[in-house]
């Protein structure tokens, strides 16, 4: 069977969990081989940690010149181990980086680029959601080797030691390559929640908030979930913009969705519709939101939250 | 100064989104309009016209598609572009990003021979595709350096410092011009057409371009051309109606206590 690479998404060597996520799709698909691009010393850990969800192989291009530079070195390496390897196809994950990775990817090789996909089939069949979740539509690449970001949350990732073996790769990268460089870098603080497009629950708020976040942070904490939220909430400086759901911020499909003080603009839903369960607090009863709620609460979120997360503690014992 | 922006013609977001039944986007049945996140990248390269007084800086806004597409670089010559140039030719319907981004590339190249182009602006993504993949291909395409997702652009002579809220961190990036950037709707809120900016527009000038005018082989773009196909679109089924309780006094987080707890969240 023909290799499927997958371009380990990793901060520092941590393996992010979307990259196992497409090593379980890369296994539907051929031989799954892990590709990892950082600095010295990164890799071993991000091999060991590849290898347990299944890859047969690790290649290593350990370049720490990489690391300063966006993406197009990135991409550079990957067209060099297509030319290598001639895989079955390529997996990235579906982030701003990803996808710039895989674009600069398919111009280098001719090759077809399919993003945001939410499931690949066997056959190489990959399903999007589009216009803002209210449509699905299937494609495929019809020519040169398949690229396709995948949005994490698409797959489980599947436990299972693969054979892991690595091999150096080594790339040449070009000094147009190395034009943009980072100068500083400020690392986000760590929440100590779950990141906001993995999680299992997302809470956010809105507008409604009035800037008091404290109630949604606190039925998160309850439930284990990670905070998102509007852009109205962004935009009036209450909460950063990675929290952002929606269009212009990020895209989460949860099992859980709790919307609090949040209208439910198009805008919103773009990022959130496909949320396996929705639920929402918002005191209008018109509020579009609750077009697409499984449970609505018409409400004050001051009074529903503090109450809901007692309740969910009391519930927990 | 040779700025352009790409600008692209969608279908309205708030509208009643579809696809034809040849699985295409229908264009026809939606009011189109300048993707608004487009207006972004059209403000930013003004902004920066008006940051570097005294110099002499021409914004030229870019579109490729159909006939009507033309709206959105009118739109841009109102907000206070000085001119337009429109790509539009039978043979590009159906494009890809790959050929997309390569009647871009080409019209840049074309623009560029006069004076070189030192800025291309874009938005984040398009609001219809919403790939965010346009830029980065354009950049690889012309062998410039590119800085996406910008939320803060600032230029002194040819040093350009671009701010980004990246997923993991926020980052600071450095790069000379010629450069390829696209900007965040978090860059700062776009400036609406004034009466005067709206009147003024009439009066520039918008070229139109045809393949054969850039040197594109028709072979190289439109629907033959695709590196990907469609295979099926459907309607995502509407959800069931929930159920909606009004809370009293309480009673509305005990509801949503229990109907969490009926899916086995809690
Ligand atoms: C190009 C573009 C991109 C955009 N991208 C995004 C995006 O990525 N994400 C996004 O979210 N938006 C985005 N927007 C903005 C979007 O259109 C809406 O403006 C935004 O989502 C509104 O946020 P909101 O629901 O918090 O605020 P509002 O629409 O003002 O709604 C606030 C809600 O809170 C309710 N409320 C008020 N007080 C209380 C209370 N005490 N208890 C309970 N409920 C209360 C109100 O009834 C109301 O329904 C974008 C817009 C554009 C044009
Ligand atoms: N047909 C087009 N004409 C002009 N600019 C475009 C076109 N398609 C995409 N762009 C530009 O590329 C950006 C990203 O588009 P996309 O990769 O489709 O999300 C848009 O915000 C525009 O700036």
């Amino acid at each position: 069977m023909s290799e499927v690479l997958v371009l380990v998404d990793h901060v520092d060597g941590a393996v992010r969990k979307p990259t196992f996520e497409l090593l379980a799709i890369a296994k539907k698909l051929g031989t799954p081989a892990a590709v990892f691009i950082g600095g010295a010393g990164e890799a071993a850990d991000a091999a060991a940690a590849v290898k347990k969800y299944g890859a047969e192989k690790v290649y290593v291009v350990d370049d720490a010149e990489i690391k300063g530079y966006l993406v197009a070195p990135k991409s550079e390496a990957l067209a060099q181990l297509v030319e290598k390897t001639s895989p079955a196809a390529v997996l990235i994950v579906s982030s701003a980086e990803g996808k710039e990775v895989g674009a600069r990817l398919a111009v280098k090789t001719g090759s077809g680029l399919i993003t945001d996909a939410v499931d690949v089939a066997e056959d190489g069949t990959a399903t999007q959601s589009v216009f803002a979740g209210n449509y699905t539509l299937t494609g495929k690449v019809t020519k040169g080797t398949p690229i396709i970001t995948v949005k994490p949350n698409s797959a489980s990732p599947e436990e299972g030691e693969g054979a892991g073996t690595v091999e150096e790769v080594a790339v040449t990268i070009s000094d147009a390559a190395k034009t943009a460089q980072i100068v500083a870098s400020q690392p986000r603080q760590a929440s100590g929640r779950p990141e906001l497009t993995e999680a299992a629950i997302v809470v956010s708020g809105g507008r409604g908030t009035g800037g008091d976040f404290a109630p949604v942070e606190k039925l998160a904490d309850a439930l284990g979930a990670a905070v998102g939220a509007s852009r109205a909430a962004v935009d009036s400086g209450w909460i950063p913009h990675t929290f952002q759901v929606g269009q212009t911020g990020k895209t989460v499909s949860p099992q859980l969705y709790v919307a609090n003080g949040i209208s439910g603009a198009i805008q919103h839903r773009a990022g959130m519709q496909t949320s396996k369960t929705i639920v929402a607090v918002n005191k209008d009863e018109e509020a579009p939101i609750f077009e697409l709620v499984d449970f609505g609460v018409v409400g004050d979120l001051h009074s529903v939250l503090p109450a809901l997360t007692d309740a969910v503690e009391a519930r927990k014992g | 100064m040779n700025i352009v922006v790409c600008v692209k013609h969608v279908p309205d977001a708030t509208a009643d989104r579809k696809f034809e039944s040849d699985n295409t986007v229908d264009r026809a049945g939606v009011d189109g309009l300048l993707s608004e996140l487009d207006e972004y990248a059209v403000e930013q390269a003004l902004q920066l016209r008006e940051s570097r007084e005294g110099e002499d800086i021409e914004i030229t806004a870019l579109t490729v598609g159909p006939e009507k597409a033309l709206d959105a670089v009118r739109k841009a010559l109102q907000m206070g572009v000085d001119k337009g140039v429109h790509v539009t030719d039978e043979g590009i319907a159906g494009s890809d990003y790959l050929g997309t981004s390569l009647v871009l590339a080409k019209a840049i190249e074309k623009l560029g021979a006069e004076k070189p182009v030192d800025i291309v602006f874009f938005g984040m993504a398009s609001t219809d595709a919403s790939g965010g993949v346009v830029p980065a291909m354009v950049a690889e395409r012309l062998g410039l350096p590119q800085v996406t997702l910008a939320a803060l652009v600032q230029t002194q002579g040819d040093q350009v410092r671009v701010k980004r809220d990246g997923d993991t961190a926020t980052e600071v990036i450095g790069a000379t011009l010629p450069i390829v950037l696209s900007v965040t709707d978090q860059s700062g809120e776009a400036r609406y057409p004034s009466f005067k900016g709206i009147m003024a527009a009439k009066k520039k000038p918008v070229e139109t371009y045809s393949l054969a005018d850039l040197g594109v082989d028709p072979g190289e773009v439109g629907a033959g051309a695709a590196t990907t196909s469609v295979e099926d679109t459907s309607a995502r089924p509407p959800r069931t109606a929930g159920e909606i309780v009004t809370d009293e006094d309480g009673s509305g987080a005990e509801a949503l206590a229990g109907f969490l707890a009926s899916k086995k969240f809690i």
